[in-house]
């Protein structure tokens, strides 16, 4: 069982400051944006900077040997956490880069006419990068309809095609949170010869995410949604796939050799995505926060959101005033709005009660299409939240049509 | 005027009321008025601001697009407000407007209706929402000079 009390005590950000922020009790309900550090992140950071400082990959002295042992290690532990081989995970600077690196580099095998098949809930950084290697070669994107939400398989089948060459999708939704059968859609994908992308942002920090039992081609995902830092990230390939994938960057240590002529022979995956200087400390402090979560099963995490999210759901229907947008989803994501209330004056009105949620269109403007509103609240949960955050929560929109009386005595 | 500053149910009120009726709302295609689009990645407002200047005045001004209530009372209030003026003259309401926001004395007179986003302020985030149209007259402005330099 999730017990967020004593989890909080491993959490600066709860511990450090008595579990407030300024004044108030810190109700923090954004963890899709981004999550809090535990101390034994920071620390990891700190033993890089602190005890063992040195570039990776580049010294032949003993304390450089030890930042490779340190760092060699992160990208195991990391490797072990989603069930993949050490070859076949390359840091990154975060979800958004790694799907860069992988679109950039699948655009080669994309001619005119072929597809590239994406949903509309998919987040800026999962369609983007697609719009401009559809400009530039040729193929054409498409959209899995969502039929009301969910994914429907006979719709996949539907979907998919001999032209069909690459599915990108998130495996949880970062507006409505819905979870997509994933090891379907992959085998449906390579019944056709199509890349199976996945958008892990969501899903690696809440779900257990085995891409050897998922049978996917490509995973994202970034460590500050997982207790991580900021600033480090994973691409995940098949190995055969990283071996025919060029880099997105070229620089120092992914080359083995060159010469004047432009001849460039490139290191082996994964280091041959690793251009340059790497967030070393980054890699350490992500090492540690799968250590921290593997304590947990991911189930336990599972069940505590889902019951957090419930809480909420009851208590916003028992307020009578809010519509919410995925009751029925599978994860700590809940999207609403107060009726009558832009979004962005409800949660201004929230966090003046110090809870704190997102609004807007959470980067992913193709959704307001499929559910038929601008912009949203979206709260979000993790392990260390709790049923008293909940309360305040539903407590705080209760009267949420009165966000102007923030602005008057 | 029967407005009053000191009196915030009334305060309050406007805000509501230029938020439910907006004033100046219309879509304008009209060549002559320079279209100014506010948006961002960071705020879900998606404004538009129409503004038609004449012999040195906002002979119009206008507004669409869809905002906070905070954003929408502010641009509509605008509106009513710079109608009619010189340039210099919404320029001088314009600063007198982000003194306000930035917790400086200010010509209270001057802001009239304005005035009911005296304390947007105490939640920082908002300051942008309420002078998201004033930017967008500022740009306006701008666009307007470099047509006569
Ligand atoms: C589904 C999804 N994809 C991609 C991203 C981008 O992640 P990052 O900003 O860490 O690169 C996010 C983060 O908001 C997300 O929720």
């Amino acid at each position: 069982m999730i017990d967020p009390y004593k989890i909080r005590s491993d959490f600066p950000m709860y511990h450090k400051h008595g579990g407030k922020f300024g004044d108030k009790p810190l109700i923090y309900l954004d963890n899709a944006a981004t999550t809090f550090k535990p101390y034994a992140v920071i620390k990891s950071e700190e033993h890089y900077y602190e005890d063992i400082t040195a570039n990776a990959h580049r010294g032949d002295y003993s304390l450089a040997h030890e930042v490779d042992v340190a760092y060699e290690k992160a990208r195991k532990t990391i490797a072990d956490f989603i069930n993949a081989r050490t070859d076949e995970i390359a840091f990154t600077s975060g979800d958004s880069m790694a799907l860069n690196q992988i679109a950039f580099g699948l655009g080669h095998k994309l001619h005119p006419g072929d597809e590239i098949l994406l949903s509309e809930a998919e987040h800026a950084s999962n369609i983007l990068p697609w719009f401009i290697i559809s400009q530039r070669t040729g193929a054409k994107i498409k959209y899995l309809p969502l039929s009301d939400n969910h994914v429907n398989l006979d719709e996949v089948e539907k979907a998919i095609s001999e032209k069909t060459k690459i599915v990108s999708l998130a495996m949880v939704s970062n507006v409505l949170g819905y979870l997509l059968p994933i090891k379907e859609i992959a085998q449906i994908a390579h019944k056709h010869h199509a890349i199976m992308v996945v958008d892990g942002a969501q899903s690696v920090p809440h779900i257990k995410t085995d891409v050897k039992d998922l049978d996917i081609d490509f995973l994202a995902f970034s460590g500050h949604k997982m207790l991580g830092p900021t600033g480090i990230g994973v691409m995940y390939g098949k190995r055969e796939l990283l071996d025919d994938l060029p880099p997105l960057l070229y620089g120092g240590e992914m080359n083995a050799r060159f010469k004047s002529d432009g001849y460039i022979s490139l290191e082996e995956p994964p280091l041959k995505f690793e251009a340059g200087t790497q967030n070393i400390a980054g890699a350490l402090g992500l090492e540690a926060a799968c250590e921290y979560l593997n304590q947990f099963s991911f189930d336990e995490i599972h069940a505590h959101e889902l019951k957090l999210k419930r809480l909420a759901i009851e208590g916003l229907l028992a307020n009578g005033n809010a519509e919410i947008y995925n009751a029925d989803n599978d994860t700590g994501i809940i999207t609403f709005n107060i009726k009558n209330v832009f979004s962005q004056d409800a949660a201004s009105y929230l966090a003046e009660k110090g809870v704190f949620v997102r609004t807007g269109q959470h980067c992913s403007k193709l959704t307001p299409d499929l559910i038929h509103t601008d912009s949203t609240i979206r709260a979000s949960f993790y392990i260390y939240n709790t049923v008293e955050d909940v309360k305040a929560l539903v407590e705080a929109c209760k009267h949420a049509e009165d966000f102007l009386d923030v602005f008057f005595d | 005027m029967s407005f009053s500053i000191k009196d915030p149910m009334m305060m309050r009120e406007i805000i509501l009321d230029n938020y439910q009726n907006p004033r100046n709302f219309e879509e304008v295609e009209d060549q002559r008025y320079i279209t100014i689009h506010m948006d961002s990645a960071s705020c879900i407002d998606d404004i538009y601001v129409y503004v038609l200047f004449e012999d040195g005045k906002v002979k119009d001004c206008k507004w669409s697009g869809k905002g906070c209530a905070i954003s929408s009372a502010s641009t509509s209030i605008m509106t009513e407000m710079v109608k009619g003026k010189t340039e210099e003259e919404a320029k001088k309401m314009m600063a007198e407007f982000n003194k306000m926001l930035a917790n400086e004395d200010y010509d209270e007179e001057l802001l009239a209706e304005a005035n009911c986003f005296k304390n947007v302020n105490r939640q920082p985030s908002r300051i942008t929402c309420a002078n998201i149209s004033w930017r967008g007259l500022e740009k306006a402005m701008n666009e307007e000079d470099k047509k006569h330099e």
